[in-house]
């Protein structure tokens, strides 16, 4: 049986004819998270984004496989239909649906069928008071005033109740308290399974402490310049990514 | 919203078969196209007019004629009156059972959901096919209670006809402008109601006009008087199927809100897009009085439709709450106005236009202050969407502020869907023409939350019907 889930392959993106991404190849497997570092600019927002499938970014080299699909070419939704989930930096803000129902409408388009209303409601309540959101937020308009720390939490609770393959979590973390980083990161970790597959951009420890990380791997320049285990979060997060680059040359 | 899309992009227009079904026209009474005395006077003996009214319309075709075409806004240069045939009348006596309205007028009516809107949530309904009401219906609770809810014809002759008299066109006078003049020669049809002092009208009473005849014009003409410390909600609704000439809509909507009386009158407007749609609409507010409109403006192909309220006594109240989508091939102007009279008057008028495919949407908004009008209040709110970059969003505030003891307030802001937010829907595997259908239904929901339930309800789904086959 074949566990890979997600395959990039040499790619190359660009913005506005300036590339960004610059030969990335990556492989994920079914049960497994990764993790993703580098210094800021160096392209791991870009990397997450196209995978989403972000118009903003043109493919010009390469291709992206899931579950050996290529859906290199294919759009957002199709590919959030197929099980990537991206949770955004910073989540945009949409007045006038309120957090109820667009969750209702994106589980309802991401499996095909309409949520049946009871199971839907009791699922939500359940997975805000595991995020310690205040229920009232569900009847919010999506985003619109939340604080930074509670869009976090939102994304988390899209990823809760919409189930995907592969979670993508582009500093899902930053701009939270340390109580809020522990239930973040419990979220994931309830998550998890040996079915799905995590990829965590970060640029701290806490997230990724009482999680079971596979493989670490640092983006520079547009490209993964080293792979390691969880040690290596560990010595970066500590040292910075200058100390690595020191070794590198020596 | 951000500025994110700067490509070029065209939203098509979608299927309104539901509101295109013609009707064999049925009418037992035409009067030729174009207009003059013989016609007019065919009108008034075609409807009994009383004497002061015969004399009314052919004054009102003087100063018609007498009067230029407005100048100052979307062209009326296609608009032919000697093309529109002035007065067609259904075959039918007007009605006080629904089962006794004709199949295929009834059909259009059912297929529009009045008469189950009658059933659920109305005191009272009238429906109005061409020139003449076929339909009016009032409930017992409302009748007991003393409320008149009659057709304006019924109106001119029977026991309320001095009120009528005392009334009619005082607000808006034919002088007023070119349509309204039109109107005063021409007026057919609509309703007249009275809620007597105290009375609250518990649930709503409604009209819905249709215009089924082509070239037809339809003029009819709303009187409604809320006496002292009675509360009324009036809703209109107005639609019509497209044929290749074009129709004509001038009515008039007068309105007279008693000493601390309160009413709500709220419309929904989806003319077919042939049509012109030139309409008055005003309402004077006594002291502690309060009127509150509620606008919708989805269809037509020129609309010009500024609602006015005359707040003439103390503290007296008015809020505007509108929305306008424009589409291809819609020149959709609207807006609102209102004169603060009395001191310590208040008012608020908050609009979103949406336009696309090419549509043109403008919002003019005018508030004047008098002198005496001390201590008044004045907010004007405007958000305008742009689907495209074919398409046009203007805003013309207008202030006349003649005292310094107000307080005065203008915002305007337009924008563009975010790519951004359509690719963070999308993202959750919504397509994306049901995202930006989202988010264009999500910037109408403050207006949406003000309609009543089954507009609310019909205007998410025109969203979603303009919406469809949208090109990203």
């Amino acid at each position: 049986m074949n566990h890979t889930l997600l395959e990039i392959q040499d790619l190359h993106v660009s913005v506005e004819d300036r590339e960004i991404l610059k030969g990335v190849d990556l492989t994920i497997h079914k049960g497994e998270i990764h993790v993703l570092m580098g210094p800021n600019g160096t392209g791991k927002s870009t990397l997450v984004s196209t995978v989403m499938g972000d118009p903003r970014f043109e493919i010009t080299e390469g291709r992206i496989l899931l579950e050996g699909n290529d859906i290199t070419e294919e759009k957002a939704d199709v590919r959030a239909r197929k099980g990537i989930f991206l949770s955004f930096q910073s989540p945009e803000e949409i007045p006038g649906i309120t957090l109820e129902n667009f969750l209702r409408t994106a589980k309802g388009a991401v499996e095909g069928r309409a949520p049946r209303v009871l199971a839907f409601q009791k699922d939500l309540k359940t997975q805000m008071k595991n995020l310690d959101m205040d229920p009232d937020y569900a009847q919010r308009y999506l985003n619109v005033g939340f604080s930074g720390g509670e869009k976090k939490k939102a994304e988390i609770l899209q990823l809760m109740m919409l189930q995907p393959k592969l979670a993508l979590l582009d500093e899902t973390d930053s701009g939270l308290d340390v109580d809020a980083v522990k239930t973040v990161s419990n979220g994931v970790k309830t998550y998890h399974n040996n079915k799905n597959a995590v990829l965590i951009i970060t640029h701290s420890a806490k997230i990724l402490e009482g999680l079971d990380i596979d493989y670490v791997h640092v983006l520079e320049n547009g490209k993964i310049v080293q792979t390691g285990g969880k040690e290596l979060a560990a010595e970066i997060i500590e040292g910075g990514f200058g100390i690595r680059e020191k070794e590198a040359v020596v | 919203m951000k500025v994110f899309d700067s490509r070029k992009t065209r939203v098509e227009e979608g299927d309104r078969s539901i509101y295109d079904i013609k009707d064999k026209v049925r009418s037992s009474f035409e009067v030729q196209s174009g207009l003059t005395e013989e016609i007019v006077s065919q009108i008034s003996d075609e409807k009994n007019d009383p004497e002061w009214m015969r004399t009314f319309r052919q004054k009102s075709l003087q100063l018609y004629n007498s009067i230029p075409v407005p100048n100052w806004g979307p062209s009326l240069d296609d608009l032919n009156i000697n093309d529109i045939v002035t007065y067609v009348r259904p075959d039918t006596p007007m009605r006080g059972k629904w089962s006794e309205v004709p199949d295929d007028i009834k059909n259009t009516f059912e297929r529009l959901g009045i008469p189950k809107a009658e059933r659920k949530s109305l005191a009272g309904v009238g429906a109005q096919y061409d020139s003449e009401v076929v339909y009016h219906n009032i409930s017992a609770q409302a009748a007991a209670q003393g409320v008149v809810y009659t057709d304006m014809e019924s109106a001119l002759t029977g026991p309320y006809a001095d009120m009528v008299r005392k009334h009619f066109m005082k607000l808006v006078p034919p002088s007023d402008h070119k349509f309204a003049a039109l109107h005063g020669a021409v007026w057919s049809g609509g309703s007249f109601v009275y809620v007597p002092p105290g009375v609250s009208v518990e649930i709503p009473l409604q009209s819905y006009f249709r215009l089924n005849a082509p070239g037809a014009g339809q003029f009819e003409h709303t009187l409604i008087i809320v006496d002292e410390g009675a509360y009324l909600h009036f809703i209109e609704g107005c639609s019509a199927p497209k044929y290749s000439v074009a129709n004509l809509h001038a009515g008039c909507v007068e309105l007279y809100v008693g000493e601390g009386a309160r009413l709500r009158y709220s419309t929904i407007e989806n003319w077919s897009k042939n049509m012109y749609n030139l309409n008055t609409k005003r309402a004077r507010v006594e002291k502690g009085g309060t009127i509150e409109w509620v606008s919708g403006s989805f269809g037509s192909h020129i609309s010009y439709l500024y609602p006015m309220s005359i707040l003439k006594g103390e503290g007296s109240r008015m809020e505007f709450t509108g929305i306008t989508f424009a589409g291809g091939g819609q020149n959709l102007d609207t807006g609102a106005k209102v004169v603060h009279a009395a001191p310590h008057t208040t008012s608020h008028i908050s609009t979103k236009s949406i336009s696309r495919d090419g549509g043109v949407s403008t919002f003019r908004s005018s508030v004047r202050v008098m002198p005496e009008a001390t201590g008044s209040k004045s907010s004007v709110s405007c958000e305008s969407l742009m689907l495209d970059d074919q398409s046009r969003s203007d805003t013309i505030p207008v202030m006349d502020i003649q005292c310094d003891e107000a307080d005065i307030g203008h915002e305007a802001k337009i924008g563009r869907i975010s790519e951004q937010a359509v690719f963070y829907l999308m993202s959750r595997g919504i397509s994306e023409e049901d995202a930006k259908a989202l988010i264009v239904g999500g910037f109408a929901e403050p207006i949406a939350k003000e309609l009543p339930l089954e507009y609310a309800v019909e205007m998410n789904n025109l969203i979603h019907l303009e919406m469809k086959g949208s090109i990203g």
